[in-house]
């Protein structure tokens, strides 16, 4: 899959490179040290493997991260980076982002990072929609300080901090999203590379903020997690796939692929309801459009996820609609500015005439 | 009616009235009228933090006060001769600023009975009688100001309430009579913004031209002022505040680099002009980014400077404190980097709209771990100009963050500004990396060549600069120690030990680039020397000129460069038999001199959120000369009434 295949420009002043690039052109000299098991490699695979499909040339690609497991994922890979500060990567993005059209620009974060100590750079980043892809690690806990429960854990969770449950209750990142009027918004699972892989594709493609949710499993201090979507006894159950278009079913499918249950409109309560699906009858499913502009509906699938131990969960695209960003206005405001005017010399009379004034006096 | 005119070297006017009245308009007018003049002058505004406290009371009382003069002078001054009053809590506020004989005009239209209570008064002081009364005490002028305003301007149908708005103008055509002001400015200017308000801009210049003709009719002055225009040195001048001057040598860091600028920052006072200034300069390639916290606001302003921009935060002493960690990692990862610290009172939120000098050791220590940061002071609102441009300088050369330290009084100030030659401005290299810089031997002998982000520049120790973008030169870096060249993450002890004494070295350096300093010891028989920093220099100059003038030997020095200090620093303080530093702030800069050269430097330190009053100053110069030099009859002004700690 190539940018161009899809519906936004997100890549548009990127400069492209047109000889084939490989994997190992991405893959950084240093040694992987997350631990054995950990959801990162995964997703490291996958990110490597799915850069060079991009086409761009790599030294215009830069990874911000802050501070956690996964925001070591700038080393890694051979292209510009930071690793910078707890919290603070989504700031530094939007310098980046602004300053530079021909960057390529992603955010590698997590649970903790983004939405604890980092929440007010996440949200403002969604609400300007700075052209950036944020790839947010969720798994549920705090890895690096060694097992505290984080903004994501479940109420109850008994953690090195909270040795008799937690009394928080969650964020849930995609509603969170949604709130902050993010344009992109989507989940997916480390564990399915092909899911993973076309959601990135669609959130680099994508102009503005792409919010892409990835659950993770740590299997140091949150070990199953997220076994409900991952084990092929119940993942049916427990993962409703959202698909552009289509209507929305899951659950034990039947000799046409049609899932057991639906997701249908409540019209008394206002959001969506799991239904039954008679035999194979989807006509009275509710038929996912991630491009509608109003986001009640992609709220409504949003709160299908279970916001204790994970059994059930929307994974796909929520939302993905053409918004104006933050970057280009402001870009195009200075191009606006600069129109005509922009070497050396007319940028020192200018100077010159400014600092000069409407009122000054000469003394001979 | 003939008038006397009488000769003035100088006059400090100071305008009060509640802060709806317009006094820092009409200050601000009175200011432009002079600088037209030809006077040499410097200005102080001081107003509430509130944008409008409760109408006639004293915590709503807005001044500006104007020092203009036929000579140079270095402050706004410490005592008005004249105070315009609009209420009675403008009387109140600034009577006792006020030395005996000196003049108060009072507009008496609100000195009603529910005002005079507003703003503590028990009985009306203007119709006080004898011995203390104003009357007796000062050349009190008691004019209906409003009133005459009101009648002024009644043919343009105006409400009552708008009428009296004018009485600004009213005030400022009588003082401009008095002083025989231009006023052909003033009328531009109202013409200019009441444009699209006809009636506004003729009852407010009508205001103006009937305030003057006043002046001129009324039995009630008799003499009018000369204030011969100043012999300055040759060049073309114009009138500017701290902050404007700080916006224009940003604007100018952006020329004389090449740099695009990019201003990431979040509205605090006594900082959001800048960012005001900024916004208007698009045509210059910056862009101003109002974030939605301190924090975001260096954070872009970081990434900004990791893509190839001059990365620019502005701010006041508690946006300083919300941005530490992120001005550690500039110090980190090594790019360049400015921070501008507009200081007020504190601490937390202190003293949004006075000034104070008490971030210098925030400045210097505010951070964890080793983390040095270049740190640079203007000290004047003029000097703001040429400070912005040598923090960029050494910005961009050392790739580091540096800290400049304005404050309330530069930033609000004003001051005749000689306009710099364009050409002359020092010009600035950025210098980026475009090349590999390591050949690097593989086992099998096979070499590469690579690029390492932290070799470093020989002469400056800088590491190179190398943007996104730029093929063959992708590197990591971040807030983990750093493997010295190579630049990868370290956990080795001596590497770590290594690299927090470079970057240390890197800041030192710096004194390598800085010109020697300049002592203004007259006589060269000077014992006492006075060292300032930042916005002092001004009070400092004006005292060590009193002292002189009675007679007596100082020596003045004013340091731009607070981090490093100049080479030459020590050398000279040991010259002296006695250093006294004044600060607007506990002895901050005494701290830092006394654990750098173990000199014994005494303090002469004010926290009142005003600046440093220029006689109180020399009283305690003249003091710390005579207990040095033994000769009792130099002090015969008794002991000050600032604290000087020893």
């Amino acid at each position: 899959m190539t940018t161009q295949e899809l519906p936004f420009p997100g890549l548009a002043g990127v400069p492209t490179n047109d000889e084939p690039q490989n994997r190992k052109e991405y893959t950084a000299d240093q040694e992987v040290r997350w631990c054995p098991g950990c959801g990162d490699y995964a997703i490291l695979a996958a990110v490597q493997g799915f850069l060079p499909d991009l086409g761009l040339r790599r030294e215009n690609i830069v990874f911000v991260s802050g501070i956690g497991c996964s925001s070591r994922f700038p080393y890694y890979l051979d292209t510009y980076g930071m690793h910078s500060i707890h919290g603070r990567a989504p700031a530094i993005a939007t310098g980046i982002a602004t300053a530079r059209e021909d960057i390529n620009v992603w955010v590698v974060t997590g649970d903790g990072d983004a939405l604890s100590i980092g929440g007010n750079h996440l949200i403002h980043a969604m609400r300007r929609n700075v052209n950036m892809t944020i790839l947010l690690f969720n798994n549920r806990i705090y890895g690096l300080t060694k097992g505290q429960y984080s903004p994501t854990s479940e109420p109850g969770k008994i953690t090195k901090s909270t040795p008799v449950g937690s009394v928080d209750h969650p964020f849930n990142p995609v509603s969170l999203a949604l709130g902050a009027e993010a344009s992109f918004v989507a989940r997916t699972i480390d564990s399915d590379r092909k899911h993973l892989t076309a959601v990135l594709s669609a959130a680099a493609a994508h102009r503005g903020t792409s919010l892409v949710e990835i659950y993770q499993n740590c299997p140091i201090f949150n070990d199953g997690a997220f076994d409900a979507i991952k084990e092929s006894d119940t993942k049916a159950d427990a993962i409703i796939p959202l698909e552009h278009g289509q209507p929305i079913h899951f659950g034990a499918q039947d000799e046409n692929g049609i899932g057991s249950k639906g997701i249908a409109r409540d019209e008394v309560g206002g959001g969506v309801k799991v239904v039954d699906v008679v035999g194979g009858d989807v006509s009275g499913l509710l038929v996912h459009d991630a491009h509608n502009p109003d986001p009640t509906i992609a709220f409504a699938l949003s709160r299908l996820t279970d916001a204790g131990v994970l059994h059930q969960a929307p994974i796909g695209i929520f939302r993905s609609v053409e918004r104006s960003t933050y970057d280009d206005g402001a870009r195009q405001q200075v191009a606006t500015a600069t129109a005509g005017q922009s070497t050396a010399a007319d940028q020192t009379a200018a100077l010159a005439s400014l600092i000069n004034g409407k009122d000054t006096w000469t003394v001979l | 009616m003939a008038k006397q005119v009488q000769q003035l070297d100088r006059v400090i006017i100071r305008f009060a009235g509640d802060s709806g009245d317009g006094m820092q308009l009409t200050g601000d007018r009175f200011t432009q009228e002079s600088a037209a003049f030809g006077n040499d002058l410097a200005t102080f505004p001081n107003f509430p933090a509130e944008i409008r406290a409760p109408q006639g009371t004293l915590p709503g009382v807005s001044s500006f006060q104007v020092h203009f003069a036929d000579h140079d002078i270095l402050t706004a001054g410490d005592a008005p001769d004249v105070l315009v009053a609009m209420n009675p809590a403008a009387l109140k506020a600034n009577l006792a600023d006020m030395k005996p004989g000196t003049a108060i005009i009072v507009d008496s239209h609100d000195f009603s009975n529910r005002n005079l209570i507003k703003a503590g008064y028990e009985g009306n002081p203007l119709e006080e009688e004898g011995a203390g009364s104003l009357a007796e005490t000062y050349n009190l002028s008691v004019l209906d100001l409003t009133g005459m305003t009101v009648e002024a301007v009644k043919e343009f149908g105006l409400s009552r309430k708008d009428a009296a708005r004018a009485k600004n103008m009213f005030a400022l055509g009588l003082l401009s009579w008095m002083y025989g002001r231009p006023t052909e400015t003033t009328i531009d200017f109202l013409t200019a913004r009441f444009a699209k308000a006809p009636d506004i801009r003729d009852a407010n210049i009508t205001a103006f031209k009937s305030g003057w003709n006043f002046g001129e009719t009324t039995e009630a002055f008799v003499v009018q002022y000369e204030i011969k225009p100043a012999k300055m040195n040759p060049g073309t001048y114009r009138n500017i505040s701290g902050n404007l001057a700080l916006a224009y040598g940003l604007v100018a860091s952006g020329v004389q680099s090449g740099l695009p600028i990019f201003l990431g920052t979040y509205p605090i006072t006594p900082a959001t002009d800048i960012l005001h200034e900024l916004s208007k300069h698009k045509r210059f390639g910056i862009t101003t980014f109002q974030a939605e916290d301190e924090i975001a606001g260096i954070g872009a302003a970081l990434g900004a400077s990791f893509a190839g921009s001059l990365g620019i935060t502005t701010t006041s002493g508690p946006g300083i404190a919300l941005k530490s960690e992120t001005i550690g990692l500039a110090v980190m990862t090594e790019l360049p980097l400015l921070i501008i610290d507009v200081q007020r009172g504190g601490p937390s939120t202190g003293l949004p709209t006075k000034t104070e000098q008490a971030d210098l050791l925030q400045a210097m220590f505010g951070r964890n771990g080793e983390s040095p940061v270049p740190i640079i002071a203007p000290q004047s609102p003029g000097d703001c100009f040429d400070a912005a441009l040598e923090a960029t300088r050494i910005a961009v050369t050392y790739r580091t963050p540096v800290m400049l330290l304005s404050d309330g009084y530069l930033a609000n100030g004003s001051e005749p500004w000689s306009i710099p030659d364009v050409d002359s401005l020092v010009k600035i290299d950025p210098n980026f990396a475009t090349e590999t810089n390591k050949t690097v031997t593989a086992k099998d002998g096979t070499t590469s060549e690579e690029y390492w982000p932290y070799i470093r520049d020989e002469e400056t120790l800088a590491r190179p600069w190398a943007v996104p973008g730029t093929p063959g030169l992708e590197h990591r870096i971040g807030g983990l120690e750093k493997g010295d060249g190579h630049g990868n993450i370290s956990y080795d002890p001596a590497n770590h030990d290594f690299m927090v004494r470079i970057r240390q070295a890197k800041v030192d350096r710096i004194a390598d680039s800085l010109p020697p300093l300049v002592v203004d010891d007259p006589s060269g028989n000077a014992k006492v020397l006075v060292l300032g920093w930042g916005s002092t220099y001004g009070p400092i100059g004006a005292a060590a000129r009193r002292v002189r003038k009675a007679g007596l030997d100082v020596a003045q020095v004013h340091l731009r460069h607070l981090n490093p200090f100049p080479k030459d620093l020590g050398e000279i303080l040991k010259r002296y038999d006695a250093v006294m530093i004044p600060e607007m702030n506990l002895g901050q800069l005494s701290l830092l001199i006394r654990a750098k050269f173990l000199v014994d430097v005494v303090g002469y330190n004010q926290v009142n959120g005003m600046p440093l009053k220029a006689a109180e100053l020399a009283e305690a110069i003249t003091d710390l000369i005579s207990t040095t030099t033994g000769d009792v009859q130099a002090s015969d002004a008794g002991s000050s009434s600032k604290e000087t700690v020893k």
